[in-house]
């Protein structure tokens, strides 16, 4: 288990190592790319930037699809899943906060209640 | 009654739905159990903002809050927690009483507008709260950066008060500390 972790990380520091694979993760961040995109943005061979794409792949930082001849890349489930924790903290804050704005405005209520009876008396 | 809430599997966790609408704009919406001119006054008027838009569960105090809620009023907010303050502040845009709010978040550069909703419907409010971003990467840079308005900063707090422990065992003993 403690293995599987480790190894998780090694593939996901390897894929993060490399200068071009954090570019290709933040253009892809941007909008969804083909490999032939992606190597032309970074000056490269399609070669080397299928290699690069495959690492990151690997590490599940990218998920690829072929469509005819076009291989079009996307952040995949590891990045995604970063984006959906922070979705669910934004959403606790908030939760917590209608909690209590519950409880502020129940009370005002009451108040008003009262208040429109001393107003009517 | 009682009893259909016990068998209802509870929606409670849900109440507070968020998403992320387009690009540039995240939504917030719940339904409040109260009209909505009471609901918009507790937006509103400082005394009963302050005793909610900082949940308790939090570490973090709300130290002032001054809001100017008119159209091109200003409002601002200061934080506290352990001896640190953070402040939020900006310019009420449209103030639409029972209905609608709007301001700019003026603390950071790319920040968004907010725009509150407030719809009443059989005596509840269904609040929608926008946050619309200048740009795609401003609401990315907000998501990769971890926060969430306060609940990042009582992290990044802890992070500077470990920085300042770790200062303090390099040098000399505080009395204190000594005696403690």
């Amino acid at each position: 288990m403690v293995q599987c972790v480790s190894a998780g990380l090694d593939v996901s520091f390897a894929a993060l190592s490399d200068p071009t694979r954090r570019g290709v993760l933040e253009r892809l961040g941007r909008a969804d790319a083909s490999i032939t995109d992606l190597a032309t943005a970074f000056q490269m061979t399609l070669t080397g930037m299928r290699k690069h794409v495959r690492v990151l792949e690997r590490a599940a930082l990218v998920t690829t699809e072929k469509v005819g001849r076009v291989r079009t890349c996307r952040l995949g489930p590891r990045r995604l899943a970063e984006e959906t924790a922070w979705m669910e903290d934004y959403r606790q804050l908030w939760d917590a906060r209608f909690d209590e704005l519950e409880s502020v405005v129940e009370e005002f209520k009451r108040k008003e209640k009262v208040d429109g009876r001393d107003n009517g008396a | 009654m009682d009893a259909t809430t016990a068998h209802e599997p509870m929606r409670a966790e849900s109440k507070t739905g968020v998403e992320r609408k387009s690009d540039r704009e995240l939504v917030v919406s719940r339904t409040i159990n109260a009209p909505a001119h009471v609901v918009f006054e507790a937006w509103t008027r400082p005394e009963l903002f302050q005793r909610w838009w900082v949940p308790k569960s939090f570490p973090v105090s709300l130290l002032s809050c001054e809001l100017d809620a008119r159209v091109g009023g200003r409002y601002r907010l200061v934080f506290g927690h352990e001896g640190s303050t953070m402040e939020f502040f900006g310019t009420y845009l449209e103030v639409a009483p029972h209905s609608r709010l709007a301001w700019t978040n003026d603390e950071e550069e790319a920040g968004p507008v907010t725009t509150v909703t407030f719809e009443e419907t059989g005596g509840r409010t269904l609040v929608v709260v926008r946050d619309l971003y200048p740009s795609k990467e401003a609401l990315d840079d907000a998501i990769a950066s971890g926060s969430t308005g306060i609940t990042a900063m009582p992290e990044s707090l802890e992070q500077l008060d470990g920085l300042l422990a770790s200062l303090d065992a390099s040098a000399a003993p505080a009395p204190d500390e000594a005696r403690g």
